[in-house]
């Protein structure tokens, strides 16, 4: 059996196999793997003629079955692609900008008038230009030829605690290692018919993006709002016959959380992968009720780690106070949990989640400090360089031997499957002028972000100012404004004393 | 109404909920918005909000959505 060295191969492949099966669509547009095919390799010409090679392009689009094939066709050209979405703040994108210093943007026609509102001074290339390039066969050949295994192909942004968010650079080894183990735990077919929540400007959209050209499957694109109308995206799944979903939990439960379940069926929906946070039982059990012949799996794992990391196929009834285990590693991938001296915690007891495997993401890109705090040397193998990536989430072993998720080692939070350094929205806040104090408090029950300030500023000009600068799922659920700040006896602001303020108020 | 307008106001102090009428069209609120108001909701004035009315046309304006309560206390 061939090696597969190029994540372009599953593509190469199946637009052959299956030329005119639908392989990305959403509502109003279907586009065949032989669509995907052509109109990658042109933007991949396009890049080559362009002069573009092994550096990051930023795909600049809305969210798009034409999205999806931009990505591949950056890397048909050589580049790596960094998705980045107008749900971002500009602020964001900024930053992003300043640590990236792209060459070059690619836009659809709802970002080309946006993009030049940014300092921005790279080139700008349309997307409806770059399809209409004629392929380079031979540009493309030499190109491939000259690939290796360990070429980055994206770089997603995720927090960062510093308010720097960090670019996470994934290669062609570890996210092949990815799909080929997950596309077993998932048992994707041909006959797997995807319906894409998850944003594409995070790497959970690897998900269905790559098991769909492996398989010849397909993959739906369901519109942002739907999200808000739990009937209405039921419908939807209906409509185009969905029968696999990888969402967020937040996802999940506003269907079943809303009451929708009870009238109305996904009734093609036969697999059910979740992750980001945990499944609250109440509602996990009402799904499983619903669709009670359906696999439903538990996902975990960090950006930094290629997607996911662990699964568990749930087997079991869970009790109300239980938490769903995350299982065990994919193959391929070992999870070592180290206790405060860096040595295994003993069975039972409770350690760092720590990744070891191809699976390990190349790093930070251009931050190599902030890489080499996370991505350490095996502190179990004193004798030849291994590097293992510390989660700084905090897990344990349950009495099966499976993987529990415990909690967050810092002041990170997982919210409606985002992931949120609160420090983050405070440095955002810190800069508000007139702002002289601000802290954020994370109400874990009622799963809302508190944010406390101090400053000459009105609430409704801070609320303003932070969705201007800050993403949506971070903007403080509750603004209160205080005279003073509580703080510590080493003068620390006191978050225990903020919490019991918010509990009392 | 006055309380609907409280719980509306604490969520986007930015808007005048008196005069828009769409909050779905314009996407000033979004999915958090709505799970955080039905629960707000339920806990103000105990309605529960079924499934079925769950649709733009009941999260368009405040008025609309008042309308709703006063539709759900009416049934029980």
């Amino acid at each position: 059996m061939k090696r597969q060295n190029n994540i372009l191969e599953y593509l190469d492949n199946i637009a052959n196999v299956y030329p005119d099966k639908i392989a990305y669509a959403n509502e109003s547009i279907e586009l065949s793997f032989k669509t995907v095919y052509d109109n990658a390799r042109a933007i991949g010409s396009f890049l080559h003629e362009k002069g573009r090679y092994k550096e990051p392009v930023v795909v600049f689009m809305k969210k798009h079955p034409n999205t999806i094939v931009t990505f591949l066709g950056v890397v048909y050209g050589g580049c790596y692609y960094v998705p980045i979405d107008v749900e971002m703040p500009r602020h964001r994108i900024e930053l992003i900008f300043q640590n990236l210093k792209p060459g070059a943007v690619i836009c659809d026609d709802t970002t080309l008038d946006l993009i030049n509102t940014f300092d921005y001074q790279g080139d700008v290339y349309a997307y409806d230009e770059m399809v209409k390039e004629t392929v380079n066969q031979a540009a493309l050949d030499n190109i491939r030829s000259k690939a290796i295994d360990t070429d980055p192909i994206y770089v997603v942004f995720t927090s960062g605690s510093t308010g720097r968010p960090k670019g996470v650079v994934a290669c062609h080894r570890s996210v092949i290692d990815y799909i080929e183990t997950l596309s077993d735990v998932l048992e994707i077919s041909e006959d797997t018919v995807f319906g894409n929540q998850t944003p594409l400007y995070v790497d959970a959209c690897l998900k269905e993006i790559f098991p769909t050209l492996k398989f010849g499957a397909k993959t739906y694109i369901i519109p942002k709002e739907l999200f808000m109308f739990p009937i209405k995206l039921i419908e939807f799944l209906n409509k185009y016959k969905i029968n696999t979903v990888c969402w967020v939990v937040p996802a999940l439960t506003l269907i079943s959380g809303l009451g929708a379940l009870k009238d109305n069926v996904p009734e093609y929906l036969h697999t059910i992968a979740f992750g980001s946070e945990v499944f609250p039982i109440k509602q996990f059990n009402i799904w499983r009720k619903t669709l009670p012949e359906a696999r439903f799996i538990n996902l975990y794992g960090p950006t930094e780690a290629t997607g996911m990391s662990c699964y568990y196929v749930v087997d079991r009834e869970f009790d109300l106070d239980e938490a769903i285990p995350i299982g065990r590693p994919f193959n391929n991938t070992e999870i070592l949990l180290l206790n405060d001296q860096d040595k295994p915690a003993e069975p039972g007891d409770q350690g760092e989640i720590c990744i070891r495997g191809t699976s390990l993401t190349l790093g930070y890109y251009n931050d190599f400090e902030r890489t080499n705090e996370a991505f350490v040397q095996n502190p179990l193998n004193p004798y030849y360089p291994e590097l293992i990536y510390r989660t700084g989430d905090i897990g344990k072993l349950n009495d099966r031997g499976e993987l529990i998720f415990v909690s967050r080692k810092d002041y990170q939070i997982k919210h409606m499957g985002h992931r949120i350094e609160l420090g983050e929205i405070e440095m955002v806040m810190n800069q508000m002028e007139g702002i002289q104090s601000v802290c954020c408090i994370f109400d874990n029950d009622k799963k809302k972000i508190i944010l406390y300030y101090v400053g000459d500023v009105s609430k409704i000009e801070v609320v303003n100012y932070c969705k201007n600068k800050l993403p949506r799922y971070m903007v403080p659920h509750l603004v209160e404004k205080i005279d003073t700040m509580p703080l510590t006896s080493n003068g620390k602001i006191n978050r225990l004393a903020l919490k019991e303020m918010y509990a009392n108020r | 109404m006055e309380e609907l307008l409280e719980i509306l106001e604490e969520l986007h102090p930015e808007v005048d909920f008196n005069t828009n009428k769409s909050l779905i069209d314009d996407k000033i609120l979004d999915s958090f918005d709505i799970i955080t108001l039905i629960a707000d909701i339920n806990d103000a004035y105990d309605v529960a909000i079924p499934a079925h009315e769950i649709i733009p046309e009941n999260f368009n304006s405040a008025e609309a959505l008042y309308g709703l309560i006063e539709r759900l206390l009416d049934e029980d």
